[in-house]
């Protein structure tokens, strides 16, 4: 074991002048801690998953191709891959951004539903306006209502100390209803018969794709808006004070800062990325609201943000592969006869892999700082 | 049938508490014990739907649906002593851990219990208690199953095990302070251990109900968030076992009141009653909260209230 107490001292890798000046030994240290230790925990993954796999009768190994093929094989299935990685971008920020203040937000999903149904709503209320500023103000409308719908749950912590993780779900089931009520009567398209729907946007009022590519905006919106939030939470004041809200929430206090100002403005951001991913899914997928935004996007997201260790950069590749995980999962049904259902396994062990190795942190010496 | 009117909504009502209940009270219940002991376990939905579909599978395969109760029971257990073991190594988030489960229990479900969908398997029985009446609406709503006697019975034998015994003397001395639990001698990790498989047992048997008896089928849409309310019934329960029988009365009723107003022509916000006991745990927790001191009857070590 490390003695954690120790004080950090940080010896320089290169002479000061140097391009390299600033970078040290024991930064790249720490890196290498929170990037092996998480691939670590993936390689551990892979090997149980890939027992339960042949527990079901089908060959690991096949399987991993098929996998592989499913979500990064071809361009189809590449583009597959991007179309589902766009949403999941937006909903890990929603658990990544309040994370950075240690507020532990799991209700995602809400904000996307309702997201997406107020930017439905807008939709319907701006038609006949040019699809440019119909889609701005959609956009307005969603990331409103969502960044509105999280920031509920952390002002009840802030001002009510009403524990966010179990508001933020309740608010996500509340959201749930809330949408299945305005697509079933004030909102509904009297045209939609089986499925209750919001009137459809129309082909040209759609997002449309990325030139190039059958990919839709959507995934450019998500990886702005991660580099956003991480220049946001490393590279400002606002973000040095958030960080310091989740390191120790009585010296911020003693700094001066405001945690209840602070903490509403990060929530209402992390609910305005995952209801402009309900609008995109609206807008760019769907073109009207209906049931399919409950799609388990938000839950993804949770798992994601996990795993990147809540740092907003580090989502997008952990999007990209469950994105790719998901558009995996029709081939693994067709060739295999694995249920859908196999993908949440997955997932499933996923996640209590990540968790479980959080004990891991410290423990190796050689990631630890030198003096 | 006769047509009962408004009165039908109040016996709908009183019917609904009656058979919708009883898995919000095993589940409830079961994390009930989980948090006395200081831990809060959030994947009780993953255990709740895994033990539907183990209690179904086995009722299908052995003939024998109080053997599926049982096998529930014991994959719940297998779940908390998973959601246990992890939580036990250093620095492992809890409520992130229940998350994961979570996922983990529905996704096991969903892929073992494939197979499961269309046969019928045998379901548990009911006793009549409505013989004395010729309405068919009360004899229905008084046909009462036999887990639902067990899980009014549970409630206060498991407050008497919490207040009277060595046992629950243990396990609350763990939840309010692991430290005095340690300097007197217990191993905390243990003591949770013990709960939180317990609590998965119960909250596996609940699961049990769902597919075994109402709506009596297996299937993936089977569970409406019945083990994640349970985290918020425990908390409008304030941690008492008895409050956990009528928070779950409450919440089931809640639950029949939108299908019941349909059934007499209200069919305006048919969805927003579906949101109805969400609403009512939110309300109750804004109502009850205060940011400066905590929740009274909250184990002190409980991560979400401290």
């Amino acid at each position: 074991m490390v003695d954690e107490t120790a004080p950090l001292p940080t010896r320089p890798l290169a002479p000061a002048g140097s391009p390299l000046a600033g970078l040290s030994l024991d930064a790249l240290r720490g890196t290498a801690e929170a990037v092996l230790i998480p691939v670590g925990a993936l390689v551990a993954t892979a090997v149980v998953f890939g027992i339960f796999v042949a527990l079901a009768g089908a060959d690991p190994l096949e399987t991993y191709e098929l996998m592989y093929r499913g979500a990064f094989g071809t361009w189809f299935s590449w583009q597959n891959t991007l179309q589902r990685t766009a949403p999941l971008l937006l909903t890990a920020l929603c658990v990544a951004l309040p994370a950075q203040l240690g507020l532990v937000i799991i209700g995602g999903e809400g904000a996307l539903v309702i997201g997406g149904m107020c930017s439905a709503a807008a939709g319907m209320a701006m038609m006949g306006a040019p699809p440019w500023l119909l889609l701005g103000v959609m956009a307005l409308a969603g990331m409103a209502a969502g960044g509105a719908w999280i920031a509920l749950a952390g002002a009840l912590r802030q001002f009510r100390g009403v524990n966010e993780t179990i508001s933020s779900l309740l608010l996500a089931y509340i959201a749930i209803a809330l949408m299945n009520h305005m697509v079933e009567g004030p909102l509904r398209d009297p045209a939609s018969l089986n499925k209750p729907s919001t009137p459809p946007l129309g082909e040209a009022n759609m997002i449309g794709s990325i030139p190039g590519l059958d990919v839709h905006w959507g995934l450019v919106f998500g990886l702005v808006a991660c580099v956003a939030s991480y220049v946001l939470m490393r590279r400002t004041t606002f973000g040095f004070g958030a960080r310091m809200v989740g390191g120790n929430v009585r010296a911020a206090r003693m700094a001066g800062l405001s945690v209840a100002k602070l903490g509403m403005i990060t929530c209402f951001l992390a609910g305005a990325a995952a209801g402009l991913a309900g609008m995109v899914e609206v807008a760019a997928v769907h073109g009207s609201a209906n049931g399919s935004l409950v799609a388990g996007y938000g839950y993804t997201g949770i798992l994601i943000a996990f795993i990147a260790r809540q740092n907003p950069l580090a989502v997008i590749p952990v999007a990209l592969m469950f994105g790719g995980i998901a558009a995996s999962g029709g081939l693994l049904q067709r060739r295999l006869d694995l249920p859908d259902a196999t993908i949440l396994v997955l997932q499933g062990i996923a996640f209590v892999m990540i968790l479980a190795s959080d004990t891991l942190y410290g423990r190796f010496r050689v990631f630890q700082p030198r003096g | 049938m006769e047509d009962l009117g408004w009165w039908g909504v109040a016996l709908a009502v009183l019917a609904g508490a009656i058979r919708v209940s009883t898995p919000f009270l095993f589940v409830s219940l079961g994390e009930l014990l989980t948090e006395k002991s200081g831990r809060i376990n959030l994947g009780l939905e993953g255990t709740l739907v895994m033990g539907a579909m183990s209690a179904y599978a086995i009722s299908y395969m052995t003939g024998s649906p109080w053997l599926g109760v049982l096998v529930a029971g014991l994959a719940g257990a297998l779940f908390g002593v998973l959601h246990a073991l992890i939580c036990g190594l250093p620095r492992v988030n809890d409520i992130a851990v229940g998350i994961a489960l979570m996922l983990l229990g529905t996704g096991l479900a969903f892929f073992l219990g494939k197979a499961f969908i269309q046969p019928q398997a045998p379901i548990l029985p009911a006793i009549e208690f409505g013989w004395w009446s010729d309405l068919p609406q009360v004899r229905s709503a008084l046909q009462i199953n036999v887990l639902f006697i067990l899980g009014v019975l549970l409630a206060p034998f498991l407050l008497w095990v919490l207040t009277n015994t060595k046992w629950g003397l243990i396990v609350r001395t763990v939840g309010d302070s692991a430290d005095a639990a340690r300097a007197m001698g217990y191993s905390v990790n243990l003591v949770r251990l013990a709960a939180t498989a317990s609590g998965g047992f119960l909250a596996g048997i609940g699961g049990s109900f769902l597919s075994l008896y109402y709506p009596g089928s297996w299937n993936e849409g089977l569970s409406s968030g019945q083990g994640l309310m349970a985290v918020a019934l425990v908390i409008f329960a304030r941690w008492q076992p008895i409050r956990c029988l009528g928070a779950a009365l409450l919440f089931g009723g809640a639950g029949a009141l939108g299908p019941a107003l349909q059934s007499v022509g209200v069919t305006q916000g048919y969805y927003l009653f579906n949101a109805a006991p969400y609403l009512l745990t939110l309300v109750i927790m804004i109502a009850t909260c205060s940011p400066t001191r905590t929740l009274t009857g909250a184990p002190g070590e409980l991560s979400i209230t401290k």
